[in-house]
Order: structure tokens, then C-alpha cells, then sequence
């Protein structure tokens, strides 16, 4: 977070009442906070059942930062609308910094106005684990045979970043801390900041095989704790892991065979209790599988 | 040197917040005497630089205060000492001031922030000139009443002044997983986790 001094006052700021492109594409209208002046105009990201995740920059322009807001419900009691909003807020701003004292990658907390539903955390550079994933299995031969034969010889990258998650998970639950939303989609891989030296070294740039390599290479960073709960309980712990791989197989279904190293590393991280929470694993999913059979 | 207009997002446009940072301060007992008095004139918050680490630490406090002043919840009676509390991460609000203030006699480098906003005529009461301050004026004031070496407010020159010790302390910093699983090697990558945690302290505070 590394900040310059700023420009002089004359400097021409966006302000609220020229971003109206950017908030006729919202569509919707921005937080109040978002209305004030920023060096540039906040982008809608993602625009979810429960609230809306702008990107802007924070306290200096060279800050990038996610905003979530989670606006009034129309339908819910005002009173007891704004309670609950400004509780979950709360909570999860909470949650985000007590993971971070104890080093769990998530995202610091930069700011928040819990009753008036925004939170403002440190921007995750990089994608999605979900987007990383598909990209490298789409690269990968489409013939079942031949991807079987090859899976063998170079998932290594994928096996390797399962892995990561599986001790980023390990973590967090350490923490006391269950993660209640668990996907690729709720998790960040920020590339490696490089050394400059290297490219230096390759002029003629990295080739198809290293790029390749590199494509999965990164920090896992855990993001979303909007569901998140306090819990120790190997019960809850499991269901978060039952989440994931639930999502993760109908995600990344070419990838299903692979979650067991998720697990395993998991187990290792986690020691003696990941080996209680993988047992009640079994049990939530035989509970599941009985309920999809009834339902 | 002049004073600067600070550029902090999301701050509305009609509040304006100047900074200057002084070194080695002479007449720290002066300048708290005056706020002590409730010297109209004096209307600043005057920090401990000691306790600052960077610009995004001091832009941290200075948000949530003026965060507090546009939702009417302020919890001192200006928002230049709810600048000053702003950087604490707790609520004992005598403490914050020992800490993050002036203390005669120890406070060596002062960092002053002026916010200038329209204040409801009721606020006024107590000023007797209604031209608002502007930066020159506000410079020409510091410059003559704070004896001491004006410096640029840049990360180099806070970097100068931060006690490390009294910022771990205040902070809770010390022991914590987050930071010493970082390589102790790794200064600047510590630096910033630990400002990280410091941000997220003054956010959350009252939480
Ligand atoms: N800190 C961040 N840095 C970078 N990108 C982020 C960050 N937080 C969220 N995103 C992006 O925005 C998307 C949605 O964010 P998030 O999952 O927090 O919101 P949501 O799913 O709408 O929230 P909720 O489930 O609480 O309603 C993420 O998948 C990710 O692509
Ligand atoms: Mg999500």
C-alpha cells in the first residue's frame, strides 16, 4: 500500500456528478459513499442475490479495493432490515481480520460503514481459482483416453495448487472459523509478484510449456465470508469441505479426481483434528446422498 | 514547503484536508496548552508522528473521522480530535489522546491535519471571522506558532519518525502469527502486513 503524495488541488477529480457513464451501466444507483469524488470512476464487479461488489481504489488512487454493498431489502422490515445488514457486515469484517492476525490469506479490511451495508477490503490481484482451472483444463487434450493417459504424467500444477487450497482451508478452520459458501469462485489466486531479473535473462519470452506451468502458479487467497460462522465443530467443518467438493464437481467435473489431494493436504496441515474432520466428511456425505435420493 | 492538500477518495468535495509535518518541535507544550484552552484558533489535529507508519495509516484515521462527521456520529467534539482518536483501535478515548497526541516534553515531530468544511452556522458561534481558512492562511499560522522544521508528509519522512516499539504495542503486533510467518528478512513485506493490520484495527474499532 504504497502511497505517493498526492496531486495538487487543481487537479480535476471525478466527481459524482460526471460518473453518470458509469452509473448508467450499474444501472443501479451507487452506495453514497461511492458518490463522493475517486481519482477514477468505481466499476461494478459482480452483482450477486445478496449485494453488489464494486472495485474502486481506497484512501489514494494507486489503492485498489473491493467494495461490498449490500443495499436496503425492499421487502424485509426497514428496522429490522438495516439490524441484520449492519450484524452480517459486522460479523464478516470481523471474521476477515481475525484471519489475518492469525495468517490466513484473505483480504485486509480497509474500511467499513456496517450500517450503511459497505465494506471496504484490499483488492485481490490475479482471478478466480474457478476462472485458473478452467483455463488450464481447457488446454488440455479433449479425448477422454488420451487426457487419462496425460493426467498421470503433468497434473502436477493443478495436483499442487489443490494442495495449496487444501492448507488455506486448514487455516482458516484452525481459526475457528468455518467459511459457510465455500467455491472456486470464492477463492482468489494472486500471481507471484516476479523478479525482474528473469525475463532479463529470456528475451525472447517464456514459451508455451512455461507459460503453462505458470498459468497456476500463485498465492491462494480465501475472499466472501458473507456466510461465514465461529464454529470448531468437526460437523461444520466438514459441510464446509462437503460445500467445495460439491461445487468443485459440478465446476470442474474433468477435475473431480483430483480432490482427494485437496483432502489429503488438508489432513496434513490440519494434523490430528483433519483426520476426525475427514471421518464426519464421510458421514455428511452419506447424509447427502440419501437426501438427493429422497429429494 | 507548503502545506498540503491531501486527495483522499471517497471524501466529499467540499471537505478539504490540508497536512504538514514538523520536525523536531520545540513548543509541544504550547501547542497542547491551546487545545487545552480551546484556543478557537487552534482548531487542528495535532498527531504524534512517532505513531504513525505511512500516509495510507494517517489516511485510514482521517476517513473514519470525517466518515463520522458526514453521519453526524462524532464521538469528540470536532472531527480534528476524532482525527486524533481515529487512530486508535480502541475505545478508551483518554488513552487514544495520550497515545496519538501531544505530550510535552516526549512529542518530537508533530504531523497537524486542518479539515476545512461548511459548517452549520450553529458551529460558527465560537469563531468570530467567518472567512474560512485557506491553505495560506493556514500554512502562514502553523508556520509562525509551531517551532519546528517543516517536512514533506511522504512515506520517506514518517518512515523517520515511527517508533516501531509504541506502534506494535498500540497495535497488538507483537507475537502475531500473521506477521511472523513472514521471513524476518522480508522488511518491507512485515512493513506491510503489518500496516495491513494497523488499517484494519482503526476500521473496525467500535465493531
Ligand atoms: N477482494 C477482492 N479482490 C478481488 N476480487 C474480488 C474481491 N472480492 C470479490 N471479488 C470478485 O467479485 C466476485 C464476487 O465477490 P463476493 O464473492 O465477495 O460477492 P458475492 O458472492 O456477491 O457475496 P455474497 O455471497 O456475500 O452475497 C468474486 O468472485 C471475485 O471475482
Ligand atoms: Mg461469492
Amino acid at each position: 500500500m504504497d502511497t505517493s503524495p498526492s496531486s495538487p488541488p487543481t487537479k480535476k477529480r471525478k466527481m459524482a456528478t460526471d460518473t453518470t457513464a458509469a452509473e448508467q451501466e450499474h444501472q443501479f444507483p451507487l452506495p453514497a459513499i461511492l458518490t463522493h469524488p475517486s481519482a477514477t470512476p468505481p466499476i461494478l464487479i459482480t452483482q450477486g442475490a445478496e449485494g453488489r461488489l464494486y472495485k474502486t481504489t481506497f484512501f489514494s488512487p494507486n489503492i485498489p479495493c473491493a467494495l461490498k454493498y449490500r443495499p436496503p431489502k425492499p421487502y424485509r422490515h426497514p428496522i429490522l432490515d438495516a439490524r441484520l445488514t449492519k450484524a452480517r457486515l459486522a460479523f464478516e469484517a470481523k471474521v476477515l481480520e481475525r484471519c489475518r492476525r492469525e495468517g490466513v490469506p484473505v483480504p485486509a479490511v480497509y474500511a467499513q460503514n456496517a450500517a450503511a451495508g459497505w465494506i471496504a477490503v484490499e483488492w485481490i490481484e490475479g482471478a478466480p481459482v474457478r476462472v485458473k482451472i478452467n483455463e488450464w483444463l481447457g488446454q488440455r487434450p479433449k479425448n477422454e483416453e488420451e487426457e487419462k493417459a496425460a493426467d498421470a504424467k503433468d497434473q502436477g500444477p493443478l495436483v499442487e495448487l489443490m494442495k495449496r487450497i487444501g492448507a488455506a482451508i486448514a487455516g482458516l478452520h484452525r481459526t475457528g472459523v468455518v467459511h459457510g459458501d465455500l467455491t472456486t469462485s470464492n477463492m482468489m489466486l494472486r500471481p507471484p509478484t516476479r523478479k525482474t531479473t528473469r525475463t532479463t535473462e529470456q528475451p525472447n519470452g517464456v514459451s508455451e510449456e512455461e507459460a503453462k506451468a505458470k498459468l497456476l502458479e500463485g498465492y491462494v487467497v480465501i475472499i466472501d465470508f458473507g456466510l461465514a460462522n465461529q464454529s470448531q465443530s468437526d460437523e461444520d467443518r466438514a459441510t464446509d469441505l462437503y460445500v467445495l467438493e460439491r461445487a468443485f464437481a459440478s465446476t470442474h467435473p474433468r477435475a473431480e479426481n483430483l480432490f482427494e489431494h485437496l483432502l489429503e493436504s488438508y489432513k496434513q496441515t490440519f494434523g490430528k483434528k483433519g483426520v476426525s474432520v475427514l471421518h464426519k466428511l464421510e458421514d455428511v456425505r452419506m447424509r447427502g446422498r440419501k437426501r438427493s435420493m429422497i429429494g | 514547503m507548503a502545506l498540503e492538500t491531501l486527495q483522499i477518495e471517497h471524501v466529499p468535495s467540499d471537505h478539504h484536508v490540508y497536512a504538514a509535518l514538523f520536525r523536531d518541535v520545540q513548543n509541544v507544550d504550547f501547542l497542547q496548552a491551546q487545545l487545552i484552552g480551546k484556543n478557537p484558533e487552534f482548531e487542528y489535529a495535532f498527531i504524534d508522528a512517532s505513531v504513525l507508519i505511512s500516509r495510507t495509516h494517517l489516511f485510514a484515521a482521517i476517513f473514519r473521522a470525517l466518515n463520522t462527521l458526514t453521519e453526524g456520529t462524532l464521538q469528540t467534539p470536532n472531527v480534528h480530535s476524532d482525527i486524533v482518536i481515529g487512530l486508535s483501535p480502541t475505545n478508551n478515548i483518554s488513552e487514544s489522546y495520550r497515545r496519538y497526541g501531544l505530550t510535552p516534553f516526549k512529542t518530537r515531530d508533530v504531523l497537524v491535519i486542518k479539515v476545512v468544511y461548511p459548517k452549520l452556522s450553529s458551529e460558527n458561534s465560537t469563531i468570530s471571522s467567518s472567512e474560512p481558512p485557506t491553505p495560506e492562511s493556514t500554512w502562514q499560522h502553523l508556520t509562525t506558532h509551531i517551532q519546528g522544521t517543516p517536512v514533506p508528509v511522504t512515506d520517506e519522512e514518517l518512515a523517520k519518525s515511527t517508533d516501531w516499539a509504541k506502534v506494535r504495542k498500540y497495535y497488538k503486533l507483537n507475537g502475531v502469527p500473521g506477521v511472523e510467518r513472514i521471513d524476518t528478512a522480508d522488511e518491507e513485506g512485515r512493513r506491510r502486513e503489518m500496516e495491513g493490520l494497523v488499517v484494519s484495527g482503526i476500521a473496525l474499532r467500535g465493531l
